[in-house]
């Protein structure tokens, strides 16, 4: 009995090494394979401004509240206008920072005067929740100087971005972390 | 004729150019203002993420808590020192790193990586799905016991033990192997994270989630009081290569310290019904007579392997839909056959976007042509457990001590108080 016993203890350890081998031998591998195609930098999640139609789901998707979905105004693109698509609501009486005709739900854009006529338009993060009506509105009445980004101060870059996954455009797009912002440039001047 | 030759090319400069000033001109409707008064644009701080090396921090607080643990439940065999580093990792992982990034989470890197050629896995996704399976090797599920983030949420929160019935336990503990090929194979066709969408803690960590998703964590944890590690035990697919990996483990925690004196005094303690009874006559059981049945079981193992290859094979086109733009596809015939225009915002913007339908129809071909290819393969992986599984309850191993269950054990060190053997140091 002693000898079967002896005889079985060895047979079992040998299948446990064998085992063994068979089991360490992927976990050893995969990680050369796979090292050759690692990213130590990797990559963020970011919107192509120009892909994005501005339907209002940022706001709601992200897993971030609020959205990691900021609006960005692409000063050399804008043109300071007095009456602001963005800023103003269609239909304000006048032309002022009352409340009643701010388009922005948070108030979040703040127009500040320059001087005759012009007005700067700046975003204040803490309370733009990324509802893209001002991007909207700029895009389809003044120069689409407002558009969306992801900001990754605030950004977890989760494994698939909840709002590319429902994204309709495909706008949300991964870039590599170097280079994290897809920012809106002023067409070089052609005249 | 030679003459337009010649010009051709500044032709098509000029042409361009005017296209070029008409798109121009759409974009910019209101000049750019000439200020008076040294006006300067204000610059936008873009701010950046977490640097790398902060990456770094995660992968060495990873090894520094796994040889933690390991040193604690191998060596120090204390309860305390367990649920101190489970503290920490809920601490840390959990609520500082708020579930981002986990282990559970990287197999999906892992298979994204190895079936796409465009994806480069980031280094610390990589480190963070094998360093825990060398540990597994090493020292047995080490970093179950108090790394991982979501079993130290639950290990914390388990206060009483009710043990479930062994053929319910068997019955649930399928269900891993499963998620574990579905994440897979939706990672692979580049359809879904399917492990992030339903992790049921990171709503916690996060205090922010949608609410279907808080609803199912606060529950799996008020179940957890009870019947502990439900998530570890019934869902997590990480626990499966865990639990492979294990059993093949170097060292192991073991329930006495020194000799066993089969008292039977631990068989209550574990809540995870991991602890293996011994024999009581050692040597009582011949070899041969279970063989013959095993040997039927064995034969078992390739047929249901090829059985659930092919019918996973036929589920494939149905698995296929939760790809958003299979789903897409099909929601564009359906609507094509009944006659209605675009309904989802999806389909509006689809149509907005100029994409034609046959190139769409096309991709949804190819998505399932990928989805053929990779399902027979999850069903050869469920095949193979389910086989190994059945073919391993007919073995009859002699056993003489209480010993874990390698496999199952998450060297929670519960049970070492029940052991009346003691080492003096």
């Amino acid at each position: 009995m002693a000898e079967l016993k002896n005889r079985t203890g060895s047979r079992r350890s040998f299948v446990k090494t064998a085992g063994r081998l068979i089991i360490a031998a992927p976990v050893l591998t995969l990680p050369v394979i796979l090292a050759r195609k690692t990213d130590s930098k990797g990559y963020v999640w970011q919107i192509d401004p120009y892909k994005c139609t501005s339907c209002e789901q940022c706001r709601t998707a992200c897993v971030m509240t609020p959205s990691a979905v900021k609006c960005t105004n692409a000063f050399p693109m804008c043109g300071y206008c007095d009456f602001c698509p963005g800023f103003l609501r269609q239909g304000a009486k006048t032309y002022n920072t009352a409340a009643e005709n701010q388009l922005c739900p948070t108030g979040a854009i703040v127009r500040k005067f320059v001087e005759e006529p012009y007005f700067e338009y700046t975003i204040d993060e803490k309370l733009c929740d990324g509802c893209s009506k001002c991007v909207k509105a700029c895009a389809n009445f003044g120069n689409g100087s407002l558009y969306l980004q992801i900001m990754h101060n605030l950004c977890v870059n989760c494994n698939q971005c909840r709002i590319a996954r429902i994204c309709p455009s495909d706008a949300i797009i991964r870039v590599p972390a170097t280079t994290p912002y897809l920012q809106k440039e002023l067409k070089s001047t052609i005249s | 004729m030679k003459k337009i030759k010649k010009y051709l090319p500044y032709l098509v400069l000029a042409i361009l150019f005017i296209w070029h000033s008409v798109l121009y001109a759409q974009q910019q409707r209101f000049p750019r203002p000439e200020f008076e008064g040294g006006y300067t644009f204000p610059t936008h701080q873009f701010l950046n993420q977490r640097g790398p090396m902060w990456e770094y921090m995660d992968v060495a607080v990873l090894i520094g808590a796994l040889l933690i643990t390991a040193w604690i439940a191998l060596v120090k065999r204390s309860r305390q020192g367990i649920i101190w580093v489970s503290l920490f990792s809920l601490a840390y992982f959990g609520f500082y790193r708020q579930g981002c990034i986990c282990a559970i989470g990287s197999v999906q890197n892992m298979s994204l990586a190895l079936f796409n050629g465009s994806y480069a896995i980031p280094l610390s996704a990589l480190l963070f799905f094998t360093i825990p399976l060398i540990f597994a090797l090493l020292f047995g599920r080490v970093f179950c016991a108090g790394v991982c983030p979501l079993g130290a949420i639950q290990e914390l929160t388990g206060f009483r033990q009710v043990k479930m019935p062994r053929s319910v336990e068997k019955v649930l503990a399928v269900i891993p192997f499963v998620y574990l090929g579905l994440a897979v194979l939706f990672a692979a066709t580049e359809s879904q994270f399917l492990i992030c969408r339903y992790d049921p803690f990171v709503g916690i960590f996060r205090i922010d989630a949608p609410y279907t998703m808080v609803i199912f964590g606060s529950l799996l944890l008020v179940v957890g009081i009870f019947v502990n590690r439900p998530y570890c035990r019934y869902l997590c697919p990480y626990g499966v290569l865990q639990n492979i990996f294990s059993r093949f483990s170097l060292k192991h925690v073991t329930i006495s310290p020194a000799e066993c004196r089969k008292c039977r005094l631990c068989e209550p303690g574990c809540p995870y019904d991991a602890i293996l009874q011994s024999d009581h006559e050692p040597g009582s059981g011949t070899l041969e007579k279970p063989l013959k049945g095993s040997l039927r079981y064995f034969i078992m193992i390739p047929v249901l392997a090829a059985g659930f290859a092919v019918i996973l094979f036929n589920f494939a086109p149905a698995l296929s839909g939760v790809n958003v733009n299979v789903k897409l596809a099909r929601e564009i015939r359906a609507e094509k056959d009944e006659g209605i225009s675009a309904v989802s915002k999806a389909a509006v913007a689809f149509f907005e976007s100029g994409k034609t339908e046959d190139a769409l129809f096309q991709e949804e071909q190819q998505i399932i042509g990928r989805f053929r290819k990779g399902a027979p393969w999850v069903g050869v992986f469920l095949g193979l457990s389910l086989g190994i599984g059945f073919f391993r309850i007919t073995l009859r191993k002699i056993r003489t001590d209480y010993e874990p269950d390698r496999g199952r054990c998450y060297s929670c060190a519960r049970c070492f108080k029940f052991c009346p053997v003691k080492i003096k140091k």
